[in-house]
């Protein structure tokens, strides 16, 4: 093969090895969850070719524009001896005004080209009749998972089944707003959709991994939006259907914190929360039917623990200030109960 | 005898009628000198706010501020460092060199000039009285915490309780007012003001590019002076224009805002590809290389730069054809701008470069525009946005604009232009010290912020999470400040003791081509004492290559 061809083959070799190399370190370290260049669905994929293609590009034209720069300043520079004469005075070239307009406009012919393709591909892909759909409902500082085809409403923890790319079963999610701007944003699964009111987007995914995947809000939502994380559960096809069969079920009636139960009324947590089939069916805050399913709180703030609980009712605003739950006046006796309470909702 | 002068000792000026001068001044260079200072001066405070933030973000769930400070502190940040000192400092230097670059006496309209500078400096004072209102200044007051682009609804009053919102409103309401008139200013001096002989063709790049950047200014402010109009209706007048409950469209909000938004950072660079068009050239000893394509490319960025803002919204649920249309008008945008970096390349080839503080940051913005550029090009394409746009990659990439290229240009306009303006020298030894300590402390930061934005961190958040990759590279950049603070000090520093101890500077000290070194350093308040007459581009080339006059080759 000829000299360029073979040039461009080895920058693109080293290229895509040096980012496979930070992917592959990524990966497999605990370090970096949410590396863009460690793909693991068909959205991310495709943005992550594309990526490496205008990489590629712009890395080419880098190296050839810094290395004139640098020559010309080297190679060009003032010496003793010549302070008193001018060099010549080249006042144009036509020629080089057309050439180097015509390459540049050349390479954003082929970028856009191929760009096209990928948005057509990614944005327009219709929704196959088996994949899972999934509402996300931003707040100000939660997210909301409503599964529309199950009827039940989760909180904060996406769970999905696993797609298997020769019979995929992607996810579908809608996304909606409850009050301002947030964006879905999980590196390894897709890029991010901005979540805006009375203006529904949607986006999905098709994980090719069992996992937990990390991403958080993009968009600046107010005070917390540092502290809306985002935690997507991939998970085998059947433990899936075992995690729904479990959010599908009432909640657990335990007689031993019936006065937690009703504290929960009384302390008007009814108001802003919902434990289906109770008389609690507020939508401000988290659906709390089947909280101790969660590994975190808060949005992946606290870990699911009693104690992490019980102090995050007690004052939401030393973990979250800004947090819209408020702080609820109660004794401590009555803060156990209810913690004691949350704390059988299975 | 009948010939003899007599000489009265001239009035001892007191600091009362110094004072009275300047704050009553119409002479474009006066207004433009306290334009620069000005913005200095919000420089500084810009700087003091970004080192507050990189502190609290030089470790993961690190305390040192509460959410409610940092995100005001971000959002004045931007906000300042957008309309209090990118535009003025950039309208002071034009103010000051356009006039005696055409051969002018001064601006057009020079009432309407100083009225422009101090709306603008209102605006600054306004929205810096909101950290003194409302709340505790440890919580950094009532200064506005929406974001410098107050996305709606977050600015609408159930979400942006108090008046925060409102002091970024009207402030750079006011400030917008004085940006279209000093824009009048600089199209109508521009365009009527040129001394004999100095045709649209013939004179200096610098005029040509305060003429499109005066334009694109009269466009584009509009829309964000409507949208601010729109948003104190909504929140005081029961409008509903971004209300999504009643009708209304937050991302309308974005299409006005990026409308304005967009061509504003053109409106902010191109005066800097001025800076650097005048002053390569002369440190490498030839004519600027492609005249009539600098004049095309600048006028192309200018028109092109209308119709990409959505680039900024690629995230927002466009559809796909909506989308890629954005693709491609951005993208062509970067192909003027990159044959402005070939003709200033070819400006350099063959010439005869001598390193002087402002040619080395001029080399600096060479290189790190380049950069920046290409940057642009992968947030230009949208699926690549998909995963970079709202992460620390676009935050380093506008700062690798706006520092290493707008920033390096501001200060090799200082190094060139402060001779003219006081007639000493600034120090060349303090000058290399200040390029290679702030060039460090700018690639420590803005380097290595790229990275997490490609590990997944988003912009506009306090604090984050260990465990994500994170640590690591905030630190670095955090580090940085520490150089960049010092850089600025010692330029701060060069200039005080320069203006006072400096070399006595003479009327051209560079041995320049241009109108304003044909008069003394600094010029009298008329300019020119007798009308300029030219015949070229280069008029002091002409003068001083009798033999050789560029008139003969254009």
């Amino acid at each position: 093969m000829s000299l360029g061809n073979l040039l461009r083959r080895a920058f693109s070799f080293a290229l895509l090895q040096t980012i496979s190399c930070f992917a592959a370190i990524a990966q497999n370290s605990p370090l970096s969850p949410t590396n863009i260049f460690a793909p693991d669905s068909t959205p991310a994929h495709s943005i992550f070719r594309i990526s490496t293609f205008v990489l590629e590009i712009t890395g080419a034209i880098f190296v050839v524009v810094f290395s004139l720069l640098a020559y010309a300043v080297i190679k060009f520079r003032e010496r003793k001896g010549d302070e008193e004469f001018e060099p010549p005075q080249v006042y144009g070239s036509n020629q080089m005004e057309v050439a180097w307009t015509i390459l540049p406009v050349l390479i954003v012919v082929v970028l856009f080209l191929s760009t096209a393709q990928v948005i057509h591909r990614v944005q327009d892909a219709p929704p196959p009749p088996d994949a899972i759909q999934v509402t996300v409902v931003g707040h100000q500082f939660w997210w909301e998972y409503r599964y529309p085809q199950y009827g039940f409403v989760a909180a904060n923890e996406l769970h999905v089944p696993v797609s298997d790319p020769k019979d995929p079963t992607p996810t579908y999610l809608r996304l909606l707003s409850d009050d301002v701007d947030h964006s879905f944003w999980v590196p390894r699964l897709a890029g991010k959709t901005d979540l805006i009111p009375n203006h529904p987007n949607s986006m999905w995914i098709d994980p090719y991994q069992t996992g937990l995947f990390l991403g958080q809000c993009a968009q600046f939502c107010g005070a917390e939006h540092a502290k809306m994380l985002i935690r997507v559960y991939v998970q085998s096809r059947a433990d899936f259907d075992t995690w729904v069969h479990g959010q599908e079920q009432p909640p657990v009636s335990d007689p031993t914190v019936a006065a937690g139960s009703a504290l929960f009324i009384a302390k008007t947590c009814f108001a802003c929360h919902t434990i289906r089939g109770t008389i609690a069916a507020g939508t401000i805050g988290p659906d709390l039917t089947h909280l101790m399913s969660r590994e975190t709180i808060a949005s992946g703030v606290l870990a699911n623990t009693p104690e992490n609980l019980r102090a995050w009712i007690h004052n939401p605003e030393a973990f979250k200030a800004g947090s819209k739950m408020p702080v609820i006046d109660m004794t401590n006796d009555e803060l156990n109960q209810i913690t004691a309470y949350l704390e059988t909702l299975r | 005898m009948a010939t003899d002068s007599i000489s009265l000792p001239l009035p001892k000026e007191s600091s009362r009628s110094v004072f009275m001068d300047w704050l009553c001044t119409v002479d474009h260079k006066k207004i433009g000198i306290m334009y620069i200072v000005y913005a200095l001066v919000f420089l500084v405070i810009m700087g003091i706010e970004a080192t507050l933030m990189r502190i609290q973000l030089s470790r993961p769930n690190n305390t040192f501020l509460s959410a409610e400070a940092f995100n005001r502190l971000f959002t004045m940040h931007g906000t300042t460092g957008v309309f209090f000192v990118a535009m003025p400092i950039l309208f002071g230097f034009g103010n000051y060199l356009v006039p005696l670059m055409i051969g002018a006496r001064d601006m057009a309209f020079p009432r309407l000039n100083a009225f422009s500078f101090w709306l603008t400096a209102f605006g600054g004072f306004l929205l810096y009285g909101s950290f003194f209102a409302g709340g505790p200044l440890s919580q950094a007051g009532s200064a506005p915490d929406v974001g410098w682009f107050a996305y709606a609804p977050l600015t609408a009053t159930a979400f942006s309780a108090g008046h925060s919102t409102d002091y970024w409103t009207i402030a750079l309401l006011v400030a917008g007012i004085g940006s279209i008139g000093g824009a009048i200013n600089f199209v109508a001096t521009i365009l009527c003001l040129r001394c004999p002989g100095m045709t649209l063709n013939r004179m200096p790049l610098l005029a040509w590019m305060n003429l499109v950047m005066g334009g694109l200014v009269l466009v584009t402010i509009s829309p964000l002076t409507a949208a601010q109009i729109m948003l104190m209706i909504d929140r005081y007048m029961s409008g509903h224009f971004f209300d999504p409950a009643a009708g209304g469209s937050v991302v309308m909000w974005m299409h006005f805002f990026w409308i304005f938004g967009h061509p504003e950072v053109y409106v902010l660079i191109i005066p800097c590809f001025a800076f650097i068009s005048e002053i390569i050239p002369v440190f490498s000893r030839k004519a600027i290389f492609g005249y009539p394509a600098m004049v095309a490319a600048t006028t192309g960025i200018g028109f092109v730069s209308l119709g990409v803002w959505a680039h900024h919204m690629f995230t927002v649920g466009m559809p796909s054809y909506g989308n890629a249309f954005f693709v491609f008008t951005t993208m062509l945008v970067a192909v003027p701008t990159g044959i402005k970096i070939f003709n200033w390349l070819a400006t350099m080839w063959g010439g005869k470069i001598r390193f002087a503080t402002p040619m080395i940051f001029c080399i600096g913005f060479l290189f790190q525009f380049l950069i920046a550029g290409l940057s642009g090009v992968m947030l230009a394409d949208a699926p690549f946005d998909w995963q970079l746009s709202n992460s620390y990659f676009v935050v380093a990439h506008f700062h690798y604009v706006i520092v290493g290229g707008i920033l390096f240009a501001i200060f090799a306009a200082f190094y060139y232009w402060f001779p003219k303006m006081t007639g000493r020298m600034l120090s060349e030894k303090l000058g290399r010290w200040h390029f290679w300590i702030f060039l460090i402390g700018f690639h420590l930061t803005f380097d290595f912020m790229h990275v997490p934005g490609l590990l997944g961190m988003p912009r506009r958040i306090y604090t984050y999470e260990p465990g994500r990759g994170w640590e690591i590279w905030n630190l670095i950049s955090s580090i940085g400040v520490i150089f960049q603070a010092a850089g600025i000090l010692i330029f701060v520093y060069n200039m005080i003791h320069s203006y006072f101890k400096g070399a006595v500077a003479g009327n051209d000290p560079w041995d320049a081509w241009t109108l304003e070194w044909a008069t003394t350093s600094p010029p009298p308040d008329y300019n020119f004492a007798v009308v300029p007459e030219v015949r070229s581009r280069r008029p002091l080339w002409d003068i001083k290559h009798p033999q050789d006059p560029d008139w003969k080759y254009e």
